[in-house]
């Protein structure tokens, strides 16, 4: 079932057309990436979702509720977590807790929830004392403490560093095995193949591909490349006779094979055939990388610039 | 109800964790009574103030602790917030960001009550100041000045967009303004013209309106309208252009 229904959605701040005709539904219980790179429209499009942001055009049903036009029943049932969004320095973690619960017509536990997200250490810590995964910690508790149905994570690991950000998550994986329907806006790609279930890619305002992430991978008709270093001497001929090799290439000791289909298989059954140990074996498969660069012609890195 | 109730007792709660709101707004207005009050010669009627001196000060410091309040307290306060995301934060609550506005308004407009309860305490009580004796005029003079002043606060955080821009605002009118209130030189000994245009600032008529109101029983008629006019200008202004983000 859908939960969240987005129609050509579209939003322009002055003359910039900022996002430019989205559609997409996301499923209950789903965690639906919207991936792309920084400018590409992402959080306004989700503050749109969340009732920020009023569309220029199209329409928007969470759970059959218009975001403008049923304001705080919306606000009951969806959480944000949002960018650049602090609390007071001198706000205590516990209060800050109470104090958004307080705010909502069902809230959960907050305490029990403050514990969930390993905060209850930080209970009576201010604020301005917490780490930025602790904030972030908060953030999401903040997001969850109404027991929405559908919670947006925007940017969520964004200036963590790489422990704090596979912590968190672990904590995502946690939201949607709730019950949430997770709607996460990320420009990290590893995040993205790791947690979505679908995810959708943006550029420019516009949706270039909707899939799961192996279904964009795979979409992506890329050699495969299989490098290893021989134990003793190969000849070159042995693998180029194969029907799933394109190529093979030397670099110093290495030997870089390109090819199709199963590769790897090919390649070690004629070693093995031939006795000859592969040192450093590794295969290198397409991944969301190739896949953006094959879907936008650009590199996601630098799609910003 | 229960989220208002939440919001002002945390807003209150953050005053008082807050060194540099409550040392100024309560404190330091009756540290400056008992300095003055200490000062023997502010005991005894002076012939060019016409009255003790701690009777001439006192209602110039309690106007002085509102002024610090609202130019201050109030628009750092909300600038803050949303420099720091918190009223966009509240947005997307069901509650809103308003709530957090009148949390703040409510919290200052106690805090107004206190101080003012604590100055013209410590003065009866340690300089013999006597109490107004008309308490509807008196309370007349409070709510306009209090209301008019949080209503240039108010105008101040709509329009000033950092923290750093709310304080420099709020030294660049506190000091001038508290000129006119006769706090560095007593309008007595201004120049004619001068006092005059004091009494149409707001904090000049300000203290006008308590000392009217302590001698007459009630702030004069014009006073109230300066009073009034101020609250109404830039109270609109501030409702017109109030951001939440």
């Amino acid at each position: 079932m859908s939960v969240i229904v987005v129609s050509e959605l579209r939003k322009q701040y002055d003359h910039k057309v900022v996002v430019d005709g989205l559609s997409f539904e996301v499923e209950e219980g789903e965690i639906f990436g919207i991936l792309g790179p920084n400018g590409a429209g992402k959080t306004t499009t989700v503050e749109c979702i969340a009732g920020l942001r009023k569309p220029d055009g199209g329409t928007i049903s969470v759970h059959g509720l218009d975001p403008q036009r049923d304001g705080t029943k919306l606000h009951q049932i969806v959480g944000m977590q949002m960018q650049q969004s602090a609390m007071p320095d001198k706000l205590r973690v516990a209060e800050a807790m109470e104090l958004y619960a307080s705010f909502y017509d069902n809230p959960v536990d907050w305490r029990a929830l403050m514990a969930d997200l390993g905060l209850k250490e930080k209970a009576d810590s201010a604020y301005e004392k917490l780490s930025g995964g602790q904030k972030q910690r908060l953030s999401i508790a903040l997001a969850l403490v109404g027991s929405p149905k559908v919670a947006i994570l925007d940017e969520l690991t964004t200036g963590l560093d790489p422990g704090a950000r596979r912590d968190t998550w672990e904590l995502i994986e946690q939201v949607r095995d709730r019950g949430i329907t997770v709607l996460l806006v990320t420009h990290f790609m590893e995040e993205a193949e790791r947690l979505c279930d679908r995810l959708a890619i943006i550029d420019g305002g516009k949706i270039i591909a909707l899939d799961t992430p192996t279904g964009l991978v795979a979409k992506v008709d890329q050699d495969q490349k299989v490098r290893f270093r021989p134990g003793s001497t190969l000849d070159d001929e042995l693998l180029t006779v194969l029907p799933e090799v394109t190529s093979v290439e030397r670099h110093h000791q290495q030997v870089v094979v390109t090819g199709t289909g199963n590769l790897m298989h090919a390649v070690t059954s004629v070693l093995a055939q031939h006795q000859i140990v592969a040192l450093d074996l590794r295969s290198e498969q397409a991944t969301l990388d190739d896949a953006f660069i094959a879907l936008t012609g650009r590199r996601f890195d630098h799609a910003a610039e | 109800m229960r989220a208002l109730n939440r919001l002002t007792a945390v807003e209150f709660k953050l005053f008082l964790r807050d060194p540099a709101a409550y040392f100024w707004t309560l404190i330091f207005p009756v540290a400056l009574v008992v300095i003055i009050g200490s000062v023997p010669s502010s005991r005894e009627v002076s012939p060019e103030l016409g009255a003790r001196g701690i009777d001439y000060y006192t209602p110039i410091i309690l106007v002085m602790s509102f002024a610090l309040l609202a130019l201050f307290i109030t628009p750092t306060y909300l600038v803050g917030y949303r420099e720091k995301g918190i009223l966009r934060r509240l947005s997307i609550t069901p509650v809103g960001p308003a709530r957090v506005l009148l949390a703040q308004l409510a919290v200052q407009a106690v805090i107004a009550v206190v101080t003012t309860v604590l100055v013209l305490g410590t003065a009866a009580v340690a300089f013999d100041v006597k109490l107004p004796s008309n308490v509807l005029g008196f309370l007349l003079a409070f709510l306009l000045t209090v209301g008019m002043l949080l209503a240039i606060g108010l105008f101040m955080a709509s329009v000033l967009k950092t923290t750093k821009a709310a304080t420099s605002a709020g030294s660049a009118l506190f000091f001038p303004l508290m000129f006119f209130a006769g706090i560095y030189v007593p309008k007595e000994m201004l120049p004619d013209a001068l006092a005059t245009i004091g009494d149409f600032t707001p904090l000049g008529a300000a203290v006008l309106a308590f000392n009217d109101a302590a001698a007459t029983g009630m702030p004069s008629g014009i006073t109230v309208i300066v009073l009034a006019a101020y609250a109404v200008v830039f109270g609109v202004g501030a409702a017109r252009l109030f951001r939440w983000e």
